[in-house]
């Protein structure tokens, strides 16, 4: 178990740093860089700039180097800490990042919780009652659930919110909690906000669990351990639970992999149409304002989450699942 | 139904009758029957009745969206002055005194704004009947670019107007805007999906065939693409694309985006199965007949896993198109004037109006539809690509 754990360890560090290059190329390639971004800004306020003054800025932040380097610069200061400087906020990326990752850590995690809450009780009914009008009306709302983009759930919730309760379900926080100090009164508040995002952001993850489920289920019932079960008057109950359902739950975790960068994608969507404050609207923003510290480091952070979401998915199911050898 | 393939019995295996067999030959007694790999696949496709539906149902909404300027009776761009967010027609035979009218009609809009929310408020004008006219004469327009027509599908008088699912903020027709979105988003779908069967079975193929340093890269890459999270690279990269591009540019820009993340399960399975099928006894035979190895991929590989890549690619369609119209809701997509289902969307992402035009959600509801009808679709496909295994069908 050390080995092994040691060397998926080890397997993360050529996986992170293809991520680091891809994610730099990417945000290198919008047309001119951060510097005249900043420029254009102070031209339409009316400042008028030095030819020298740029020729600083652009050595300040290593704008002047080959390429190559400038990545060596980037990701040398992202390991040690330093994400640079967010020119749209006037604030170090570190703050904002710090900020906000928690948020989307919070719903993101609590997605895939809610996505297990609901999958394995509706996967297991689904497929002991096969084809019964339960199960049609489970698998049908599946499939619309799988089909819905989470940013129209999010619409058709807060529409319905908004017409039938008279609440406005945006944010994560009531108003007079939004600069209050961390409390008990702003976390319930929070509790109170977070299940709605939450749910948006886990359906699509629970419809395709929870079909998962039903079909390794399926696939269970029908082999000859439980048919001699039940032959030897085993409860139904007992029957499934046992040792069908132990084995078709494997994918609950084999499929994290899977769902984290759907989950991420859908929270920073959902993220956008829901004004939360996590990582997606601020990556947005950061995009269409060429502020391309802010938007490489969030991107990098979402990317290293799911790579970290995806190690501890198979360390667990190393642990579950007896049946998989560390090499 | 299993009618209309033909059955044929195998003839010449009279019993008691001496033919020669060739070794090896499995002996066809009288009651089996010989269907070809091809018939078998569309018969359990014919059994799985709602990937059949929802093949049926995209047939349809193709056919409605290559001929959108046929089927909608108004351009995108066409205002009706008199119907500003106007709500959905209803479709009337029967008029106010209960008779029954064979030509289908509408009625005007009432449009009345209301004093205490100064919103404009319609209702249906019962004493104005407008009747539907079908292949009759309407706006003028350029059939697919090539020539000039005016024959709709189904229009209006002069001086009457048919909104079906409303009209936006601009008065604009939905069902027409809907339609011609809809030729957008979809050939995204189709045109991504190319792009990714092209990929895939390029990287795929190269690394189950030549095995060795190639697999090992190819499977690293695909490793590290699939463990991004898509929608936030692809904001990166649509936020990349110059803004002085072209409506057609970005759409090939965003299509291109789309399938540089999307072909890594198709590289994986075409991977799989030239792994297998190197092994293959005719695989052999074939490269010791002097065939070089693309005739060896084209003749002989490819055709016994094309159904398999047809149903995977089906099932890769719909996250182009949720792509798509992700990323147009965003604003960083494809942009007005250009219409695609997203775009439409992008009007309705305030709550306010939702609350006052739900209609502007209808674009929403056909995404769903056909990224539901191509699940299902490759669903059934899947299933019915290997013909000779019983999963699915107890």
């Amino acid at each position: 178990m050390r080995s092994y754990l040691v060397s998926r360890l080890l397997g993360m560090i050529p996986t992170l740093a293809i991520i680091s290059v891809i994610v730099f190329t990417v945000i290198q390639l919008p047309e001119g860089d951060i510097v005249s971004s900043m420029l254009d800004r102070l031209q339409a306020q009316g400042v008028d700039v030095t030819e020298e003054y740029v020729e600083n800025l652009r050595s300040q932040y290593n704008l002047d180097k080959p390429m190559v380097l400038q990545y060596f610069y980037w990701a040398g200061n992202f390991l040690t800490g330093d994400m640079g400087y967010s020119i749209l906020f006037n604030r170090p990326v570190n703050e904002l990042v710090w900020e906000r990752l928690g948020y989307t850590l919070s719903i993101t995690i609590s997605a895939l919780v809610f996505t297990w809450i609901v999958a394995l009780p509706i996967g297991i009914y689904s497929a002991v009652r096969q084809y019964t009008i339960g199960d049609y009306l489970m698998t049908t709302l599946a499939l619309v659930g799988l089909a819905t983009p989470p940013f129209l759930l999010a619409l058709i919730f807060m529409h319905v919110g908004f017409t039938w309760f008279g609440i406005s379900t945006g944010g994560l926080f009531s108003p007079e909690f939004e600069d209050a100090p961390w409390s008990i009164a702003k976390f319930a508040d929070m509790l109170a906000h977070i299940w709605l995002p939450m749910v948006i952001v886990g359906a699509s993850g629970a419809a395709f669990t929870m079909r998962i489920l039903r079909a390794n289920l399926l696939d269970e019932l029908n082999k000859p351990y439980v048919v001699t079960a039940r032959a030897k008057g085993v409860g139904p109950a007992k029957l499934v639970i046992k040792y069908p359902v132990r084995i078709a739950i494997n994918p609950f975790i084999s499929n994290i992999g899977l769902m984290l960068p759907a989950l991420i994608s859908g929270e920073a969507l959902v993220g956008m149409v829901m004004g939360l404050p996590t990582i997606g609207p601020l990556l947005l923003q950061s995009l269409l304002n060429q502020d391309m510290f802010l938007a490489g480091s969030l991107l990098m952070w979402l990317a290293a989450l799911v790579v970290i979401g995806i190690l501890i998915s198979d360390l667990l199911l190393a642990w579950v699942d007896p049946r998989i050898r560390f090499e | 139904m299993s009618e209309a393939a033909p059955l044929s019995p195998r003839e010449g295996a009279a019993p008691g009758a001496t033919t020669f067999v060739e070794p090896g030959t499995p002996v066809v007694r009288e009651e089996e029957l010989t269907i070809s790999p091809r018939q078998l696949m569309w018969i359990r496709f014919r059994r799985h009745r709602l990937a059949y539906a929802s093949g049926i149902f995209l047939i349809v909404l193709y056919l409605l969206v290559i001929f959108a300027e046929f089927v909608s009776p108004y351009g995108t761009t066409t205002r009706n002055q008199d119907a500003i967010n106007a709500p959905p027609m209803a479709v009337h035979f029967f008029d106010a005194e209960g008779n029954f009218h064979l030509r289908p009609f509408v009625y005007a809009y009432h449009m009345e704004v209301n004093p205490d929310t100064w919103m404009r408020e319609y209702d249906e004008d019962t004493s104005r009947i407008i009747p539907i006219r079908f292949f009759a004469r309407g706006e003028r327009y350029k059939m697919w670019n090539l020539f000039y027509t005016d024959v709709h599908l189904f229009t209006t008088d002069e001086g009457g107007y048919i909104h079906l699912f409303g009209t936006d903020p601009l008065g604009r027709d939905m069902f027409s805007r809907v339609l011609y979105g809809g030729r957008i988003s979809l050939s995204i779908g189709f045109v991504g999906v190319v792009m990714t069967i092209v990929f895939g079975i390029t990287l795929g193929g190269l690394a189950g065939y030549l095995g060795g340093i190639t697999d090992r890269g190819v499977n690293k890459v695909i490793e590290v693409l699939q463990c991004l999270p898509t929608l936030p690279l692809w904001m990166a990269l649509s936020a990349a694309l110059p803004v002085h591009w072209s409506p057609l540019l970005v759409y090939f820009g965003v299509t291109i985006i789309l399938s540089l993340f999307g072909w890594t399960a198709l590289a994986r399975q075409v991977r799989g199965r030239f792994l297998a099928l190197r092994e293959e006894d005719f695989v052999m035979a074939a490269r010791l007949m002097g065939a070089d190895t693309p005739r060896v991929i084209r003749k002989h590989m490819l055709p016994s896993f094309m159904s398999h890549i047809i149903a995977t690619a089906t099932l890769a369609v719909p996250a182009m198109i949720l792509g798509e119209t992700a990323l147009s809701f965003l604003g960083i997509g494809l942009r007005p004037p250009v219409v695609s289902w997203g775009v439409l969307l992008f009007q309705a992402q305030n709550p306010l109006v939702i609350e006052m035009t739900p209609w502007q959600m209808l674009p929403g509801l056909f995404v769903v539809l056909a990224v539901m009808a191509f699940n299902l679709l490759g669903d059934g496909l899947r299933d019915a690509a290997d013909p000779y295994s019983t999963g699915g069908m107890k």
